[in-house]
């Protein structure tokens, strides 16, 4: 009596799939009539959503340094203009202590709460800077990568994989800093502003104002963040399969 | 189905750099059938044109001059999207530094291939654990490639080329960051795929010591190839005088 032969793994689940694979095309190398190559199917948002949210999350202090202009500009958008909305609001109280506070800090009460053209000159200047530090920093993050990427092609990753994945990355960035930024130069304008004004800050809190300059900040960031992906995501998807082979490290 | 005919057919291939003023003549004209399901191993000195060739039977670079075919088809009538999917689902790589994405865990790494393939992420972890398992890595899913040695992370790349069940491997040196004994087991490993599987391998190496598990050795050189040598001649060959004075 015989016993049939079992390969080691008899039942595994990859030779299920493996049993399912298509015959290879009969006949000679160059087979006529084989059918069409399928559209190579889209990969979904979702998915390169979560390859991007791993990488900054595993990558925390490389982001960091990308996130870092965006932090220090939008932290300065936010001090300045929430600054200048809690002044206004003093101003407005007419309070006569707080009126003598406000004009031995040099505030004329008169002429108050306007933002001159040297803040928006400063403004944009420090803006544009940001823009400028997220394409450079993305750009070598994408340097670092380019076996990476060259891999994913290998694999079959489309060139809007890529787009995406980078894409998505630096806008996460982009909105984190955003926030982190928004929080601190908040946090900074209120301090600021207390040493000054003591208890009146909490007294006239402008809330509804400094919503206001939290939505405009907001803005402002995500749109930086945005229009610096765009380069440095096409330059990525750009990248070669064949660069995955490259041996140095 | 006619079992004779070539899986990879590389007829003429010549492929041409310019460097400056200079042409680099990487490749001068390779013609070499590949059966399905054999290991072959392609020898060579860098510089020898391997590494091109390699690369031209693997779909990542085309041909100055020539043709290569591939699973029954022209692979120079495709274009770059047409490419991919043919990358996608014929052929699995497996690189000298393992390539995975530090960023991801062992199971995510092979999903994606599958995610590129079409699956949806949940099918597509499901058969990543599957030939993880496989290739003896079933306890180390949530493992990233960090946390996993030399050995280890080759194994993730197996199973990564192997769960799209690819007609080819290609494997660029997949040893040479390895020690010894753990690179025989890599062998060891592919060898089995091919077995089991009946998946073409083709492997670029320089190291002699690997070339047991070949059913055929390319020697390339000047771009050209230079010789081939079957299971059988070899064999007789590293008996006797240690396969030494043939790289």
């Amino acid at each position: 009596m015989s016993f049939p032969q079992q390969p080691p793994h008899a039942h595994h689940p990859m030779d299920e799939l493996f049993a399912q694979r298509p015959e290879p095309p009969p006949g000679a190398a160059d087979a006529p009539g084989l059918p069409e190559i399928p559209e190579h199917a889209p990969t979904p948002w979702g998915v390169a959503f979560i390859v991007s949210w791993r990488s900054v999350r595993r990558r925390f202090f490389r982001s960091l340094i990308t996130m870092t202009g965006v932090i220090l500009a939008i932290a300065f958008l936010t001090y300045m203009r929430s600054t200048d909305a809690i002044v206004h609001s003093l101003v407005t109280a007419d309070v006569d202590e707080l009126n003598v506070l406000l004009q031995k800090n040099g505030v004329d009460i008169l002429t108050a709460g306007g933002t001159d053209s040297r803040m928006i000159l400063l403004i944009t200047l420090s803006l544009l800077t940001c823009l400028v530090g997220i394409i450079n920093a993305m750009l070598m993050s994408v340097t670092e990568r380019i076996k990476e990427i060259g891999t994913m092609k290998c694999l079959g990753a489309r060139d809007e994989f890529i787009l995406k994945t980078y894409f998505i990355e630096a806008v996460l960035q982009g909105v984190l800093g955003t926030a982190i930024g928004m929080a601190l130069g908040l946090l900074i304008a209120v301090a600021v502003a207390r040493q000054a004004y003591h208890g009146y800050v909490s007294m006239f809190m402008p809330a509804g104002a400094v919503a206001g300059v939290l939505t405009v900040s907001f803005l402002v960031g995500s749109l930086i963040s945005i229009l610096a992906a765009i380069a440095p995501a096409r330059w990525a998807a750009r990248k070669q399969p064949v660069d995955a082979m490259r041996v140095e490290e | 189905m006619n079992t004779t005919a070539p899986i990879i057919r590389a007829v003429k291939v010549a492929k041409v750099y310019r460097r400056g003023e200079e042409e680099v003549h990487a490749l001068r004209g390779v013609t070499l059938d590949i059966m399905p399901g054999e290991y072959v191993s392609i020898m060579g000195p860098s510089g020898s044109g391997k590494s091109t060739f390699f690369n031209m039977i693997g779909a990542l670079d085309r041909p100055s001059s020539g043709e290569v075919f591939l699973d029954g088809r022209r692979l120079t009538d495709l274009n770059a999207a047409q490419l991919a999917w043919m990358r996608c689902h014929n052929i699995g790589y497996i690189f000298q530094a393992f390539n995975l994405v530090p960023t991801m865990t062992a199971q995510e790494n092979v999903a994606i291939a599958r995610i590129f393939h079409g699956a949806t992420p949940a099918e597509a972890s499901e058969l990543a654990a599957a030939a993880l398992d496989r290739v003896g890595l079933g306890h180390r899913l949530r493992h990233v490639p960090g946390a996993l040695s030399g050995g280890q992370q080759q194994r993730v790349a197996i199973a990564r080329a192997m769960v799209n069940r690819p007609r080819i491997i290609l494997a660029d040196e997949p040893t040479g960051n390895l020690d010894l004994h753990t690179g025989e087991e890599i062998i060891a490993l592919l060898a089995e795929m091919k077995q089991e599987y009946g998946v073409t391998v083709i492997t670029a190496t320089h190291d002699t010591k690997m070339l047991s598990a070949s059913d055929t050795v390319v020697w390339i050189k000047n771009g050209r190839v230079a010789r081939v040598a079957k299971r059988d001649e070899l064999q007789i060959e590293i008996g006797t005088i240690n396969g030494q004075a043939l790289a």
